[in-house]
């Protein structure tokens, strides 16, 4: 690809049986110490011979390394403020799913993180949404380059219409203006990295709207990953799909979280379990809790994050 | 007892029936819970009055427990397939599948204790009850108050019965040597003797499974594991 995708995201820059005489010992105690299922904050220290990275069930929120993070973020329709000072880092290469009730601002936060938010008239946004450190709302920032690094997948599958597949995958290179040099190879990594190849490499001229809704919405993510992002946002991918489809976009995930930093909103509590590294309940535009998947569903410290996991809410 | 005995903190799930089966569930542990109190206090009594027929009759009761155990498991296993239960409903299905795992087991300790009974009854005398009616007195209450910290998910009540495992433990210390010194001094108890403290180590392994009950309370009200961990009252609570 001839497109510069280096991290600068300025206007700029974009140009890139026992004994019975004892009592039977259950166990020696003299421990004094709980041993605590899961340390809310302080997840089990990676082992020495773990690589640089260590595995994503052992890392603890302390040692998150953060790709983006919002800062005090608020966010507004007109006079209405969906988002009221929400402060999350998302964690690098792993998968971060926000949960909550309708209306809660999930979908606004996560349009918030590749400046999507904008787009809609009167909407706006105040705090920082940092991407390896740079505000992406700075003036300087050209939002475009910003939504080519934090790519997004809706919730219902929208290829192009009148586009072939082929054509869908490379539309948002087009779109953005890239020279594309290897259009084959880039159409076949890009199908490839969704496990969609097979399926579609004797039909790559037929309609995108000629495939299933679960191909479909593998095709759409492989057009938010020809454009190499570096972040995945997804506003509920599976809503609108079966469950051997959702089942292929989840194992597609577990794959992706290996190159991409993905941030996942869900509707469906089972699917952030299975899916998701962290987990954040937003309710009422705030952050009630967020914490490892795990801790989330198995010992959550809020009352209001149990409430609504159990189903006691409302 | 009734299931409206337990405190919810009057938190009731949106899904009535799902609420429901939860509640089926601690039904069915509760009477499961009272079954296995009326065989523990039977087994005592039959001991300690040399009453070979209630002893009888407390073995035929072990199939209630048996019964009750298989049902609970498949209650838990409907909830676990069909609800996918989070957060306290997973703590609680999941200790309530080991929970009934150690009711079962001082049900069969029960059946235990009451075979050997049936045994000692076949001779004129006992030659020492030694300390087990004392025993016997602290592992009940211990399986009693476990049950009610489970009622009222109470995790304070929880941990005392896991401290009070020592002195069932220090108890039985003492239920050896005594008995030792019987059969050194009268060969012709020996039979007998070996009976008695079989019982005082069924009422022993009681004890520890009112004490893992009384973990089980501690995880399912705080998610916290203290197993394996020393007396609960050397723990800072969660």
């Amino acid at each position: 690809m001839n497109m510069d995708f280096s991290t600068s995201l300025s206007k700029t820059a974009a140009q890139k049986n026992p004994d019975d005489s004892a009592p039977t010992t259950r166990e020696p105690r003299t421990a004094s110490e709980p041993a605590k299922l899961e340390s809310v904050d302080q997840g089990a220290a990676p082992s020495p011979e773990v690589a640089s990275r260590p595995r994503w069930d052992e890392v603890s929120v302390s040692q998150v390394t953060p790709k983006m993070r919002a800062e005090e973020l608020h966010a507004s329709f007109g006079s209405s403020e969906v988002i009221k000072g929400i402060s999350l880092p998302i964690a690098e290469k792993l998968v971060t799913a926000i949960i909550g009730p309708s209306g809660c601002g999930k979908s606004t936060f996560l349009r918030c993180l590749n400046r999507m938010h904008e787009v809609v008239s009167g909407a706006t946004t105040k705090g920082k949404v940092l991407l390896d450190k740079q505000d992406i709302y700075d003036r300087d920032v050209d939002p475009v380059r910003v939504r080519g690094r934090v790519g997004m997948v809706f919730q219902k599958p929208n290829p192009f219409p009148t586009m072939s597949i082929r054509d869908n995958v490379l539309a948002g290179l087009r779109l953005n203006g890239v020279k594309l040099k290897d259009p084959d190879g880039q159409v076949e990594k890009a199908l490839r990295a969704v496990a969609l190849w097979d399926e579609v490499k004797d039909g790559l001229a037929k309609a995108g709207t000629s495939l299933s809704g679960g191909q479909q919405q593998r095709l759409c993510i492989a057009r938010a990953l020809a454009l190499e992002p570096e972040v995945l946002l997804m506003d509920e991918p599976c809503s609108a799909l079966d469950p051997i489809a959702t089942a292929r976009v989840e194992e597609l995930i577990h794959e992706l979280r290996e190159t991409y930093t993905i941030v996942i909103v869900t509707h469906n509590m089972q699917q952030a379990a299975r899916v998701a590294n962290f987990t954040a309940f937003f309710y009422l535009g705030q952050l009630v809790e967020y914490n490892r998947t795990q801790v989330i569903f198995t010992r959550p410290q809020e009352q209001r994050t149990e409430d609504y996991i159990t189903g006691r809410f409302g | 007892m009734t299931v409206l005995d337990i405190d919810m903190g009057d938190r009731r799930h949106t899904d009535r029936e799902y609420e429901n089966e939860l509640a089926q569930v601690r039904e069915r542990i509760l009477l499961m819970g009272a079954r296995v109190e009326e065989m523990m206090t039977a087994s005592r009594k039959c001991f300690v009055e040399r009453d070979a027929d209630l002893a009888r009759a407390t073995i035929r009761n072990d199939s209630q427990i048996d019964t009750l155990e298989v049902e609970i498991d498949e209650l838990c296993l409907q909830v676990l397939a069909r609800r996918q239960p989070v957060a306290s409903d997973l703590r609680f299905i999941t200790a309530t599948l080991k929970l009934v795992t150690d009711l079962e087991r001082i049900g069969d300790l029960c059946v235990n204790m009451c075979e050997r009974v049936s045994e000692l009854c076949e001779d004129p005398t006992y030659p020492t009850q030694g300390p087990i009616p004392r025993i016997g007195e602290v592992a009940q209450a211990m399986l009693h108050d476990a049950l009610d910290a489970f009622v009222a998910g109470d995790a304070t009540k929880a941990e005392q019965v896991v401290d009070r495992d020592n002195v069932v433990d220090a108890y039985y210390a003492q239920l050896f040597p005594e008995l030792v010194a019987h059969m050194m001094s009268d060969p012709t108890v020996v039979f007998r003797s070996t009976r008695i403290l079989s019982i005082g180590k069924y009422i022993e392994r009681i004890a520890d499974h009112a004490t893992n009950i009384g973990e089980l309370v501690v995880f399912m009200v705080r998610g916290l594991d203290v197993r394996h961990t020393g007396p609960a009252s050397n723990n800072p609570q969660a």
